[in-house]
């Protein structure tokens, strides 16, 4: 009698035991520039990041199934924004991620807002994000504007570039990168002399180009992102602007827009980056497997982004045990939790939204330094994480408190 | 002799030196050239064909390729490019237009355009599917490399290159055109192609030559780009709205009047990008506008 009843008992911590490791159901919307300038450094390949991160998981957790749909806001914020909308009311995506862009990043993250849904940004830029513009529903992984000036605006300065001009793309994302910036290099005690902002997608640049060089500004700073920066860089070689001693800052630069470059034009520039394929074993194998879908390309800082954000985000999932339709209570879980992921490393999510990890001072090598595909970068710096983001309190963020 | 452009106080009250305003005019009329380059195929295709080529931009896409392709996998380098590419990309343009458009001749202007631009849809979607849309390198050529200081400005030689091919090519072109015999005859079929037919001359054929003509001018433009501009997939698509307003200011299918119209509104677009940078995306647009109203035929259009 007594061993039933003990059979029993083992039965039901049985049944409660895999009731807790019961199906947990989730689904994601990668949201980004499929099509047009920034689709190298998200789009697709964002997608194929995301698949990574759901696989990897689900080999620990066989019990939470993951739906992933994907579309194109096309980089305008009513795009963006209706299909944000469309995804959480008819679909039912419980977390939106990636979108470049930060003109479409702010509009999203308000609807999130209003759905209480979350939205994990791995591709805008604007530090806005986790300032001013800061809700209890966004979460800011991979980079931002303030930690791109501060990186490269900070270092330049040091080394002697103290006057600069900035070539400025004329929406959200390079007003906060030129606002930033011009903060850093004011306070590390530089001026600034001049500025032009130029429509997003602009093909040529040589008007303001002569603008800057007539500037007799020691540094032009491009705060563009994508085709814009590229445009820039090419046609600042033909304007000879390095040779005639001035130099360029890329503010946002990434690996897809060296490539695009070539060696031959890109050698020299400073950038700021979060995660460059090259530097771990870690980083490597994830590369190998990322270029099993994106074949000849080399994965961006936000394809690293959008991996680690969906492997947080799960963790959390599994920990709320499948309730996750609370945008709120799913923020709250991730920001209580260290991060922990193989791209990363160790790191963790402010109050305000903002996850905090170490930035890299990259340069790009001379060709003859490059020694295969993708091998684009020497290390100059280390930016600890604590150093490397907007100090808490500087932000402006209603959900800090004093 | 030194002074001061400044304009009014509501449009920001910017000044600028007279030495700077002259710099910038002529990168306005290096811009311009291409406006003109990339109008004078689109008017010809027009002129000829009654087609809107709304293809043009991924032909133009196509050409910056080919040479990009050209020098991966044979070394061919810059010049051989900007005569291959053109050829290549104009047989490309022939094969479109003997299996496609020549069915559309005679329907409404709709349809050509309807079908130009899914092809260029196309067109642009699989160079995106191959090459990816962050772009790809390629570099100048040696030659062409450094400048002249012209005192008010440092001219690269690679711009006077390109303003003195676009000039020579414009000009070629118009005197085809309008001055020589296959000129005539082209003119001739477009007015009435069952009386040309009479004669003896074989219009089908020279229609496809010229359309192919008018592609393979924006595979140049293209192939001339290249060393400039970012070559992704997405560069014509950026800049044929803006030529098709050239188009259209300029009257369509009027040749002279896409060149003229090219040269002057690159430099309207260089002194905006001086004065007031935020509009000088729109500011070609607002022209377009008001020319339409003024001048619904554009400035230099034949029919009313």
């Amino acid at each position: 009698m007594k061993s039933k009843f003990a059979l029993a008992a083992f039965a039901a911590v049985f049944a409660c035991g895999t009731a807790q490791a019961q199906q947990i159901n989730v689904k994601i919307g990668v949201l980004s520039d499929m099509s047009s300038l920034y689709a190298d450094i998200g789009g697709p390949g964002s997608t194929a990041a995301a698949k990574m991160a759901i696989a990897d998981f689900q080999k620990t957790n066989p019990n939470v199934k993951v739906e992933l749909i994907s579309g194109d806001h096309q980089n305008k914020p009513d795009i963006g924004s209706q299909l944000a909308n469309q995804w959480f009311d008819v679909e039912k995506v419980d977390m939106v991620i990636d979108t470049p862009n930060s003109g479409v990043a702010l509009a999203v993250s308000q609807v999130a807002n209003q759905k209480n849904k979350l939205f994990i940004v791995s591709g805008a830029a604007a530090s806005d994000l986790t300032g001013p513009k800061c809700n209890a529903n966004t979460i800011h992984w991979t980079y931002d504007t303030w930690m791109l000036a501060n990186g490269t605006g900070t270092a330049i300065v040091k080394t002697g570039g103290d006057s600069w001009f900035f070539l400025t793309s004329d929406y959200a994302f390079g007003h906060a990168l030129e606002r930033d910036t011009m903060a850093a290099v004011e306070k590390a005690g530089g001026k600034v002399v001049g500025k032009v902002r130029h429509p997003l997608n602009t093909n040529d640049f040589s008007s303001f180009l002569l603008q800057a060089q007539s500037s007799k500004a020691k540094v032009i700073g491009l705060a563009n992102a994508g085709g814009d920066t590229i445009n820039s860089i090419k046609q600042a070689a033909e304007f000879g602007i390095v040779k005639g001693g001035q130099s360029l800052a890329g503010l946002l630069v990434f690996a897809s827009d060296v490539a695009a470059l070539g060696l031959p034009t890109a050698q020299g520039l400073i950038l700021t980056e979060t995660w460059y394929w090259d530097m771990t074993d870690a980083n490597r194998e994830w590369t190998k497997r990322w270029q099993q879908e994106r074949a000849g390309k080399f994965p961006t800082m936000i394809h690293a982004g959008v991996y680690a954000g969906i492997s947080h985000y799960l963790k959390a999932a599994v920990a709320l045990k499948g309730n996750v339709s609370d945008g709120k209570a799913v923020a709250e879980q991730m920001k209580a939790t260290p991060t922990d992921d193989p791209l990363f490393g160790k790191g963790s999510i402010r109050p305000d939204g903002r996850k905090v990890h170490p930035a890299y001072l990259l340069e790009v090598k001379k060709p003859a330094e490059s020694k295969y595909p993708g091998d684009f970068y020497k290390v100059r710096a280390t930016i600890p994480a604590d150093q490397a983001f907007r100090p808490l309190k500087d932000g402006g963020c209603s959900l800090v408190s004093g | 002799m030194m002074f001061e452009l400044c304009i009014p106080e509501i449009l920001g009250g910017k000044c600028i030196p007279s030495t700077a305003l002259f710099g910038q005019l002529l990168i306005g009329l290096i811009n311009g050239s291409f406006y003109a380059l990339l109008s004078l195929g689109l008017a010809v295709i027009f002129g000829m064909l009654n087609i809107i080529n709304f293809t043009h931009g991924a032909q133009y896409m196509l050409g910056a390729f080919c040479a990009f392709v050209l020098l991966q996998t044979t070394g061919l380098g810059y010049w051989p490019a900007l005569i291959i590419a053109p050829i290549v990309v104009g047989i490309f343009g022939m094969i479109i237009e003997r299996t496609m458009l020549q069915w559309l001749y005679k329907l409404d202007h709709l349809y050509g355009l309807l079908l130009t631009f899914g092809l260029a849809l196309i067109i642009e979607g699989m160079a995106r599917n191959k090459y990816g849309s962050a772009g790809l390198p390629y570099t100048m050529p040696d030659s062409l490399r450094g400048g002249q200081n012209l005192g008010f400005m440092f001219l690269p030689n690679y711009r006077a290159w390109v303003i003195f091919a676009s000039l020579s090519v414009c000009l070629g072109t118009w005197f085809v055109i309008e001055r020589t015999r296959l000129g005539a005859y082209l003119r001739a079929a477009t007015e009435n192609p069952n009386l040309v037919r009479a004669f003896g001359i074989n219009v089908p054929r020279m229609i496809t030559l010229t359309y192919g003509f008018g592609v393979g001018l924006a595979a140049f433009a293209g192939v001339m780009a290249a060393p400039i501009y970012n070559v992704s997939p997405q560069m014509g698509s950026e800049l044929i709205i803006v030529v098709f307003a050239v188009v259209v200011i300029g009257g369509m299918g009027s040749i002279l009047g896409a060149v003229i119209t090219g040269f002057g509104l690159g430099v309207i677009e260089g002194l905006t990008k001086v004065f007031f940078p935020e509009a000088s995306n729109t500011v070609i647009f607002v022209i377009m506008a008001i020319v339409l109203l003024v001048r619904p035929a554009g400035l230099f259009g034949r029919r009313a």
